[in-house]
């Protein structure tokens, strides 16, 4: 059903999805005011006043980032590095006392003071190389505007009317926190990414959000009636009245439906005969445990530590790290996080040195850990010292052979030494894991799983590396599929020689958020799936609608089939038998 | 006045985190502490004047401490200098 096509295109505007939800509102288009700056000659007599001036200036603008601060730890969990750099140079006192003197030199007014010598600076960031310096120039620019602002007593935000849709051409973090305090239906912005900052708040808020939607700041004013799919990622300017009739029809009937899914959040991934399979979330950062939760996570599977390197100007410190893993393993408590080790090709740690013909054989996951242990002791020290409420699970990344195991595990039993005689708290008992995802890990299944106390299969790897596909390869790409029987029988071996000596398994790769997958991996035996927080509802629809022994039936059907049409086909027709629905969106 | 030259050696340079360690640890000092880069003069108590040197992995800066306190506060910004910063080079 494609209801933009009826409607005529030039209304139409189509960008990223970010959040989903559909929303029915008036654009309320949201600037950063640039404030004006008339320069003014001061006379002797007003130059101590001016400097007062600009003293409470300082002041309020402290004032107003403490409480930006504090209101983004509460709500977002935010590390906002961006802001505490600015709070750090309202303190500067050399910059301070620059100021003042500059104006009793100068004779001219605070503002101009203010800009002008803030500007050396960014002209100075401006001139360096990286991204990271030319991101602290725009804080500053924020930092100055803020100033100035406050010296022209303006207030910081206008009142926004409920039922409006923000349209912007960006969002910051100080930005979503301001605008989160009125009433607001959707936002959509012009630029970021399904990561970016306002399409994790809105998430987090359950606002529908539509980002990447280039001219949108030109294309709508104030007051135009809009329609935000949050779903299709599509905005609609002006619609006509039959399109908001559909779309309010559609808006309840997707709102029922999550309603229904969310109703399913305090029940357990349970078979239909009494199989309980753990159901947990992926996730890449802190800010995303808040909406696993809400989605009924039963912990977290995989927590890709990498994402800590992405995006931050150096690697994290022991002392972050730990901060990091302890506050999440206490949100998550009494269920597991499951933390991977850094799974990154050498390129990331070492750039700018590194060249690999082959990186997806080469030198990244456990291989970079083992060989640059100044990087992976940190990890494991901070790991370790996170893990006094024992539900921290160590897994490691990529891992081929046995010796990889045995080098983790010696490490890992030096540092337990050292904790001790330093009573240093860690769990002693904590459980060490690996991923399967190298095709010599299944064939050493039965070795591993002496040596390490569960798997979990990264089934998106080991795909690629079983059928020699890449994924990303446009003319191979269509050879891809974890329904191949031999992918099936990689899972059937590694799960076998898990239970064999009763260790347990996850799946977390995409596989496991698949549901029309689901089935067959409870047949399988899988005791978890770690699966994206937005499909947890569905695939515990999908547990809770069947019966292991079903499952089970499911499973052994499918390890029959030799072609991966067979099988493919073979479960579309289970999955659409029971819930078409949910077929017709997946296959 | 003790003067000295001192490469940048960590990996991720002189940014946001190290910037405000620097300045932290200057501060303690009453002698005066600047630093020199490419023809720019920085007060080395300044957070923003060090944010904006943006001086990466290998590059040459020039320190000069000058007051009472002057042989500790050499001793212990040099340090931290040659320990890049306690971060991974």
């Amino acid at each position: 059903m494609e209801f933009p096509e009826q409607y005529g295109k030039e209304n139409i505007m189509k960008g990223i999805a970010a959040s989903p939800g559909i929303a029915i509102g008036n654009a309320f288009l949201f600037t950063k005011i640039i404030p004006t700056i008339i320069e003014r000659t001061l006379v002797l007599d007003e130059v101590e006043t001016e400097i007062s001036r600009l003293q409470t200036a300082l002041f309020r603008s402290q004032k107003e980032l403490k409480k930006i601060l504090l209101f983004a730890e509460q709500k977002l969990g935010d590390r906002t590095k961006i802001l505490e750099a600015q709070v750090m140079v309202l303190e500067d006192p050399i910059l301070t006392a620059t100021l003042f003197n500059r104006i009793r030199a100068e004779l001219k007014n605070a503002e101009v003071i203010v800009s002008d010598e803030i500007q050396k600076y960014q002209t100075l960031m401006l001139g360096a190389h990286d991204e990271y310096m030319h991101e602290r120039a725009h804080d500053m620019d924020d930092l100055k505007h803020r100033i100035i602002r406050n010296l022209q007593e303006q207030k910081l935000i206008s009142k926004i009317e409920s039922s409006s849709i923000i349209i912007s051409h960006n969002l910051t973090s100080a930005d979503t926190i301001i605008l989160s305090r009125n009433n607001i239906l959707a936002y959509v912005t012009e630029s970021g990414g399904i990561t970016s900052h306002a399409a994790l708040f809105a998430r987090s808020l359950n606002l529908p959000a539509v980002v990447g939607l280039k001219d949108i700041t030109r294309k709508s004013q104030y007051g135009d009636t809009l329609i935000v799919d949050g779903y299709a990622g599509t905005v609609i300017i002006n619609p006509s009245e039959k399109c908001i009739n559909d779309y309010e029809i559609k808006r309840k009937a997707y709102k029922k439906h999550e309603e229904k899914l969310a109703g399913l959040r305090e029940l357990p991934a349970e078979t239909s005969d009494g199989k309980r399979v753990e159901l947990a979330a992926n996730i890449d950062n802190e800010e995303e445990i808040e909406f696993a939760l809400l989605q009924g996570a039963e912990g977290v599977g995989l927590f890709r530590t990498e994402n800590m390197l992405v995006g931050s100007d150096s690697l994290p410190t022991e002392e972050e790290q730990c901060n990091v893993y302890k506050k999440i393993a206490e949100r998550l408590y009494p269920h597991k996080l499951v933390i991977r080790t850094f799974d990154v090709g050498g390129d990331k740690i070492a750039p700018n040195t590194i060249e690999e013909a082959n990186p997806f054989l080469g030198w990244r996951g456990i291989r970079v850990s083992l060989d640059d242990l100044e990087v992976f002791l940190p990890q494991l020290r901070a790991l370790l010292r996170a893990s006094t409420r024992k539900n921290i699970y160590l897994l490691l990344p990529m891992v081929s052979s046995l010796e990889e195991v045995r080098a983790v595990k010696t490490i890992l039993h030096k540092l337990k030494e050292e904790f001790h005689s330093t009573r240093t708290r860690f769990d002693k008992n904590l459980q060490l894991g690996i991923m399967i995802e190298v095709p010599s890990a299944v064939l050493l299944a039965d070795e591993l799983a002496k040596e390490v106390d569960f798997f979990s299969v990264g089934t998106n790897d080991l795909t690629q590396y079983l059928l020699a596909v890449d994924r990303g390869n446009p003319f191979v790409s269509n050879l891809f599929t974890e329904f191949h029987p031999a992918v099936l029988r990689a899972l059937h071996q590694v799960i076998s020689s898990a239970h064999k000596v009763g260790k347990w398994v996850s799946v977390c790769g995409a596989m496991a958020s698949n549901a029309a997958a689901t089935k067959l991996l409870v047949g399988l035996g899988f005791d978890s799936l770690s699966v994206e927080p937005t499909m947890l509802p569905e695939i515990k629809k999908i547990i809770r609608g069947i019966s292991y022994k079903e499952a089970r039936g499911i499973a052994t059907t499918a390890l029959q089939f030799t072609t991966a049409k067979e099988v493919e086909q073979y479960l579309n027709g289970v999955l659409k038998k029971e819930f078409p629905s949910i077929a017709e969106q997946r296959l | 006045m003790i003067e000295k030259e001192i490469t940048i050696r960590n990996r991720a340079g002189m940014h946001t985190r190290p910037a405000a360690s620097i300045v932290k640890l200057a501060s303690k000092f009453k002698s005066e502490f600047m630093m020199y880069k490419d023809g720019m003069e920085i007060n080395g108590k300044s957070i923003i004047g060090v944010m904006s040197l943006a001086a990466e992995q290998g590059a040459t800066l020039f320190l000069r401490f000058t007051g009472d306190d002057e042989a500790d506060a050499a001793r212990e910004l040099i340090d931290y200098f040659e320990r890049g910063f306690d971060e991974p080079s």
